[in-house]
């Protein structure tokens, strides 16, 4: 890893000021970015480290919305989301293993919109709103591509604002020498219509599984799904999975994690 | 160069680090506590895991400098003040929960951290809690059960070697 300075700053404006350096980036929870820097596939001069900033910490009820700081752990996710929004909590506390849970962050699962991560999931599955330091961008405009977001150079999330559904369910396929999913589907009910988002499929990265959403607008149980199928053409194959092998997958998930709400 | 201080086992350590300088390196290089062991590097094997503030975190994956202020834990704090090993390195020793013994400070620190959270964990619970915890030689039975034994359950009832 080549060297960098570190900044901890404790508010909002002083890390935006702070990544107004030449080639700052930010640091939030290091899990990902930390083992490319390893990897010297980015080599930063300065890494903005974001977890000082209280700001930026904690999960709270404003209003209807559940309301989780960008620089708040999965672990605290895990913990302090079970009782407003079961759902997410149970997706936060199935991120990799909880050494890992408690140094990764949402904010940073969100700017890095790895394909196969699960809050990307969360998110689009739940209509999320994600707030930088400068906007509110929401969830169906912000995920445009594989490790590609809605971001602008040295915009930061803040915040992110879940909308709380009737029910919800992520279905993880494990991949367990990796521990992210294989494919994954997050299922959310609310009163005015249901969600689907697939994550780890897709080489456009997570989406919105419309079919599926008309078909349990309809009918919400796994049988609307199950005659459904997504073509494998643009899924990921690797020597994980094979492209059919995922587009199957997507089915799977998706009518158990209906099940178990329905 | 910066200045970094924390509390590592209960005494003050200090020291100038470079920006990349790992927490790993900072315990091993500058403390000499080379219990902490580095396996994979890439946060995977969970051979470097100490607590931060009472967390367990990947010490290959955090900068020195993001511990600044922090209460650090490594292996080597982890025996009883007379120098006698606490109750789950000795139910380890006594279980064989180890061969080699390189995976054998990040099992020990982890399952410290599972404990206090959870004073008896299923033998399911121990298993999904070490999935950041790998182990290439001992196979993972003896651990489990070294686990169940630390927390004052029955060994009888894990699955068979
Ligand atoms: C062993 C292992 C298993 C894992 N398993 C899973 C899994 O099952 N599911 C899953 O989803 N993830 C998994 N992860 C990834 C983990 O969740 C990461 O924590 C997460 O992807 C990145 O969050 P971070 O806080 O560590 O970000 P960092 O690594 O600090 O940063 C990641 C990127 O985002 C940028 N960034 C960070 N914070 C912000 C912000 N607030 N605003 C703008 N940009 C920002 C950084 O500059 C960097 O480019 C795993 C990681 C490991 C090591
Ligand atoms: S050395 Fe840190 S996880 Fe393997
Ligand atoms: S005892 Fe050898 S790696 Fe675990």
């Amino acid at each position: 890893m080549y060297n960098f300075e570190v900044e901890r700053p404790t508010s909002v404006s002083n890390a935006v000021a702070a990544l107004g350096r030449d080639e700052a980036q930010p640091l939030s929870g290091g899990q990902t970015l930390i083992p490319t820097l390893k990897a010297r596939l980015a080599a930063p001069s300065v890494l903005v480290s974001l977890t000082g900033i209280e700001d930026m910490k904690g999960v709270r009820m404003e209003g209807d919305k559940l309301c989780i700081g960008g620089a708040t752990t999965h672990a605290t996710v895990m913990r302090e989301a079970e009782a407003h929004y079961p759902g997410l909590a149970s997706l936060a506390a199935r991120i990799g293993d909880p050494a890992v849970r408690n140094r990764g962050t949402i904010g940073g699962s969100l700017a890095n919109n790895d394909p196969s991560a699960c809050y990307p999931a969360g998110a689009l599955g739940s209509g999320a709103t994600i707030v930088t330091n400068n906007r509110e961008i929401a969830a169906d405009d912000y995920f445009m591509g594989m490790f590609e977001t809605a971001l602008e150079e040295d915009e930061i999330v803040t915040e992110v604002k879940f909308p709380v559904p009737d029910a919800a369910r992520y279905e993880k396929f494990i991949q367990p020498a990796s521990r992210f999913p294989l494919v994954a589907a997050f299922v959310a009910r609310f009163s005015d219509g249901v969600r689907v988002a697939i994550t780890g499929a897709s080489e456009n990265g997570v989406f919105r599984w419309t079919e599926a959403e008309e078909a349990l607008n309809g009918n919400f149980g796994a049988d609307a799904v199950k005659g459904l199928s997504v073509s494998a053409d643009g899924m990921i194959g690797d020597l994980h999975g094979s492209s059919a092998y995922r587009a199957h997958l997507v089915g799977v998930m998706t009518q158990r994690a209906v099940a178990s709400i329905a | 160069m910066a200045q970094v201080k924390m509390t590592v086992n209960g005494k003050a350590a200090s020291g100038e680090v470079e920006g990349r300088t790992l927490l790993a390196h900072f315990l091993r290089d500058d403390l000499g506590l080379t219990g902490t062991h580095i396996g994979c590097d890439t946060s995977q094997c969970g051979a470097c895991v100490v607590h931060v503030n009472g967390e367990a975190v990947k010490a290959c994956s955090m900068l020195a400098l993001e511990a600044e202020g922090a209460e650090v834990s490594t292996i080597e704090g982890q025996a009883n003040a007379d120098g006698s090993l606490n109750v789950i390195q000795q139910a380890f020793q006594d279980h064989h929960g180890l061969q080699c013994g390189f995976c054998t400070p990040g099992m020990v620190m982890s399952t410290a951290a599972l404990l206090k959270d959870n004073p008896k964990p299923s033998e399911a619970e121990i298993r999904h809690y070490l999935d950041g915890n790998i182990c290439r030689c001992t196979g993972y039975h003896n651990i489990v059960k070294a686990i169940m034994a630390a927390s004052g359950q029955d060994t009888g009832q894990i699955a068979a070697e």
